[in-house]
C-alpha cells in the first residue's frame, strides 16, 4: 500500500471459482454501503454495478480460486491493474471447498458428473490467488466477516495496515462466555487450531467449529487429532474433519494426509 | 473466621428469596449460577426458581459434565467456566474514544468509563473471591490504577459460597483458598440440608443483614458446618506442593518437561480465558469509515497468542513449548516477584477446560521428579 492514501480510491472486485457468498458479505454491509461509496469510486464490481471502469485500480478484493488455465491468465492481469491486492474468503485464500478434487483425478471426476466432458476444461487443482500473483492480504474465512472487511477498507483508506482478529477461535469463544463444546459435551470441535474471526458463531449456537476460517498460525493439527481420536473419530473420520472448506491449507492438508497414511 | 463482625447468623432455605430481595431493593443486578449450555453462568436472577437446580458437576481435566441430582442443595454445583473475571475484567470493553474533523487536524480524546450499575453475585466460591483479590492487586495495587477495572470493582457486591463439596480438579487446599472463604467478601453463605449460615465482612453486607433481621446460627448448625467444611477439604486429594515452588521452575527453565508439554498443547489459550487471574489483554483501535472518530478497545489476551510475544518483527517466544513454561512459569513463579503473591488460587479451571486435559498440578509434580511423566 502506497504511504499517503489518494482521497477517493478505485475499488475493484473480481470473482473467480465461487459462490459469491463473500461478495455479498459486502453487500449486506447495507448501512455502511452509502458512505463505502463515498469513499471510494466502485470501479468494478460485477455483483453490485454493470458500470464497469477501466484500471488502475488502488485496492482490489478476490474472491474465489483458480480452477483453469483463463483464471490464472486473468489474475495475472487483475494483478497489474492492482496497487493493493486482498484475497477474501476459503476460495481465494485455500481453495475453497472444490480444493478437494486436488486429491483425486479431475478426468475420472468430470466423467462422473457432466454428460459431456469433453466441454468442461479445468486445470488438475483448485488453488488459492497467492500460487499465482503477489498478495498483500488475506482475510479470512467462509464466507469473510463483512465487519472486517469494513475494517480492513476502513484502515486502507487511514494508510494503516490491516490489524486481523488474532489467536484461536477458542479465545473468542470464551471472551463471548461460551460453553465448550468439546469439554461439556465431548463434541469434537476444530476451534483450537483454527483461526479467529468469525467470532466462535458456531460453538455460540451450540455446535463445533469446523474451520472455515482456516488454520490458526503455529496451530498443530496432530495434537488435537489425538484428542479426537479419544473422543472416538476414526483416523479417517478426523482426517475428513480437516478436508473441509478450508482443507486446500497446507497445514490441514498435510494433517489429513499423515492420518489417511496412518489409517492403512 | 476473624473479622467477621457480629455472630453468624441463620438463613432459612426458603429465605435465599428474601435475600435476593433485599439485594433488588437496593438496586443490585443480582447474578447467581444458572443452567447454560451444559455448564452453569453467573446471569441474571430475579427468582430463586432460576438457580440451577437438580444437578451437580463432574470435573476432570478436559471433561466437564452436569449429572443429575443435587442432594437437595441450591448451590451444588461448584463451578463453570467463569469465575468473577468478567465482572470486573470485561472481555471487550472500550477505553477511549477519538474525535478528529479530519485527516491532518487536531483530535480529542475521551476517556470512556463502563457505566455499570451495582452488580451483586451471588454463589462466587472461595476461589473465585482469592483469585478476585489477586486481580486487585495486578489492576488497582500500583501507581496507576486501572479506571476501568476500578469502577466495575466499587459496584461489585460478592455472595461468596463456602464449599462442601469439591469436584477433582479443585487443589484450593494447597493454594490456602478454600473450601471455606478466607479474601475479604461482603456475605458468606454455608449451605446446610434446611438454610445458610450466613456471615457479613463489609459495612454493605452488615447492612444488608441487619435489614434482613435474621436470627443467629445455633451452635448445633455452627457444629455441622466446621464438620462439613472438614470434610471437604479431607476429600480435596489433587494437591500443587508449592514448596519453593519458585525455585523449582526457576532452576528448570530447561526440563524436557517442557517439549513433552509442548507436543500435547493446541496453544488454543483456553486455560488463560477461564484462568481468574489472567490478565493479559490487547488493545486495538477501531476507526470510522468518515475518518473522524476512533474508538480503543481492549480485550482479553492470551500468552498462547502466536503475536503475544513478537517484538519488532520477532517473536522470542516462537514455539508451543516456550509459550506454555512463559504460563506456567509466570503463574507459579515469577507472579510472586511481580505481585507478592501466587498466580493460582488452585480452581482447577484450566485442567477442566484445556480441550486436551492439560492438567498444571501434573506437569509441577513431573518437573520435580516425582508425577507421572
Ligand atoms: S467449543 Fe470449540 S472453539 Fe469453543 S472453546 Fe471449545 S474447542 Fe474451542
Ligand atoms: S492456574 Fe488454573 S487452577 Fe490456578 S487459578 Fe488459574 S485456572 Fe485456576
Ligand atoms: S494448556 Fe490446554 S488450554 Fe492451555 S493452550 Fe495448551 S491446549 Fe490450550
Amino acid at each position: 500500500m502506497s504511504a499517503v492514501a489518494p482521497a477517493r480510491p478505485r475499488l475493484a472486485v473480481f470473482k473467480f471459482a465461487s459462490c459469491d457468498g463473500c461478495q455479498l458479505q459486502l453487500l449486506n454491509l447495507e448501512e455502511e454501503l452509502l458512505a463505502l461509496a463515498e469513499r471510494f469510486e466502485v470501479a468494478h464490481f460485477l455483483e453490485a454495478s454493470s458500470r464497469v471502469l477501466e484500471g488502475p485500480y488502488d485496492v482490489v478484493l478476490v474472491e474465489g480460486s483458480i480452477t483453469t488455465a483463463h483464471d490464472a491468465e486473468r489474475i495475472r492481469g487483475i494483478r497489474e491493474q492492482a496497487g493493493w491486492l486482498v484475497a477474501i474468503g476459503a476460495c481465494a485464500t485455500a481453495g475453497g471447498i472444490q480444493h478437494l478434487r486436488n486429491t483425486a483425478a479431475v478426468e475420472d471426476w468430470k466423467r462422473e458428473v457432466y454428460p459431456h466432458p469433453e466441454w468442461i476444461e479445468v486445470l488438475e487443482t483448485s488453488t488459492p490467488i497467492s500460487d499465482h500473483v503477489r498478495v498483500d492480504h488475506e482475510i479470512h474465512g467462509c464466507p469473510v466477516d463483512k465487519h472486517e472487511v469494513l475494517r480492513v477498507l476502513t484502515r486502507s483508506l487511514l494508510g494503516a495496515l490491516p490489524d486481523p482478529p488474532r489467536g484461536s477461535v477458542c479465545v473468542e469463544c470464551k471472551r463471548r462466555g461460551q460453553v465448550c463444546v468439546t469439554v461439556a459435551r465431548g463434541i469434537p470441535c476444530m476451534g483450537p487450531v483454527t483461526r479467529a474471526g468469525c467470532g466462535a458463531l458456531c460453538p455460540s449456537l451450540g455446535r463445533d467449529c469446523y474451520a472455515c476460517f482456516g488454520p490458526s498460525r503455529d496451530a498443530d493439527p496432530a495434537a488435537l487429532a489425538n484428542r479426537f481420536r479419544e473422543l472416538g473419530l476414526s483416523p479417517h473420520d478426523i482426517a475428513r474433519r480437516f478436508r473441509g472448506i478450508t482443507g486446500g491449507d497446507p497445514v490441514f492438508r498435510d494433517a489429513a494426509q499423515a492420518l489417511e497414511d496412518s489409517d492403512g | 473466621m476473624s473479622e467477621s463482625s457480629g455472630a453468624p447468623q441463620w438463613l432459612e432455605r426458603g429465605g435465599l428469596q428474601q435475600l435476593l430481595d433485599e439485594l433488588r431493593a437496593r438496586e443490585y443486578d443480582v447474578h447467581g449460577p444458572v443452567l447454560r449450555d451444559g455448564a452453569i453462568a453467573f446471569e441474571p436472577v430475579v427468582d430463586t426458581a432460576e438457580l440451577a437446580s437438580g444437578v451437580h458437576d463432574v470435573q476432570e481435566a478436559g471433561r466437564y459434565r452436569l449429572e443429575p441430582g443435587d442432594g437437595g442443595r441450591t448451590f451444588a454445583v461448584v463451578h463453570g467456566p467463569a469465575a468473577l473475571k468478567p465482572f470486573t475484567f470485561a472481555p471487550r470493553e472500550p477505553l477511549l474514544q477519538v474525535q478528529m474533523d479530519g485527516p491532518g487536524s487536531s483530535f480529542e480524546c475521551e476517556p470512556v468509563l463502563p457505566d455499570t450499575g451495582r452488580v451483586a453475585v451471588l454463589g462466587a466460591r472461595p476461589c473465585d473471591l482469592a483469585a478476585l483479590a489477586v486481580q486487585d492487586r495486578v489492576f488497582l495495587g500500583d501507581r496507576f490504577p486501572d479506571p476501568h477495572y476500578a469502577a466495575r470493582r466499587e459496584n461489585l457486591l460478592t455472595i461468596v459460597v463456602n464449599c462442601t463439596r469439591s469436584v477433582s480438579t479443585c487443589f484450593c487446599t494447597s493454594m490456602g483458598t478454600g473450601p471455606e472463604a478466607r479474601s475479604a467478601y461482603d456475605l458468606a453463605l454455608t449451605e446446610q440440608d434446611d438454610g445458610f449460615v450466613v456471615r457479613a465482612r463489609s459495612d454493605a453486607g452488615r447492612e444488608i443483614l441487619g435489614a434482613l433481621a435474621l436470627p443467629e446460627a445455633e451452635e448445633a448448625a455452627l457444629d455441622r458446618e466446621r464438620i462439613d467444611l472438614e470434610a471437604c477439604r479431607d476429600g480435596i486429594d489433587r494437591a500443587l506442593d508449592t514448596t519453593d515452588l519458585r525455585e523449582l521452575l526457576y532452576e528448570n527453565l530447561s526440563h524436557a518437561r517442557w517439549d513433552d508439554v509442548g507436543e500435547r498443547c493446541l496453544g488454543c489459550g483456553n486455560c488463560t480465558m477461564v484462568c481468574p487471574t489472567c490478565f493479559c489483554h490487547d488493545q486495538r483501535d477501531e476507526p470510522e469509515l468518515d475518518g473522524k472518530a476512533s474508538l480503543r478497545v481492549r480485550q482479553w489476551d492470551s500468552c498462547f497468542d502466536p503475536d503475544h510475544a513478537r517484538i519488532h518483527g520477532f517473536d522470542f517466544r516462537a514455539r508451543v513449548r516456550d509459550r506454555y513454561r512463559q504460563w506456567l512459569v509466570h503463574k507459579l513463579a515469577s507472579w510472586e516477584d511481580q505481585f507478592g503473591t501466587s498466580g493460582c488460587v488452585g480452581c482447577g479451571r484450566c485442567l477442566t477446560w484445556c480441550p486436551v486435559g492439560i492438567d498444571l498440578t501434573e506437569e509441577v509434580a513431573a518437573i520435580r521428579g516425582g508425577g507421572t511423566a
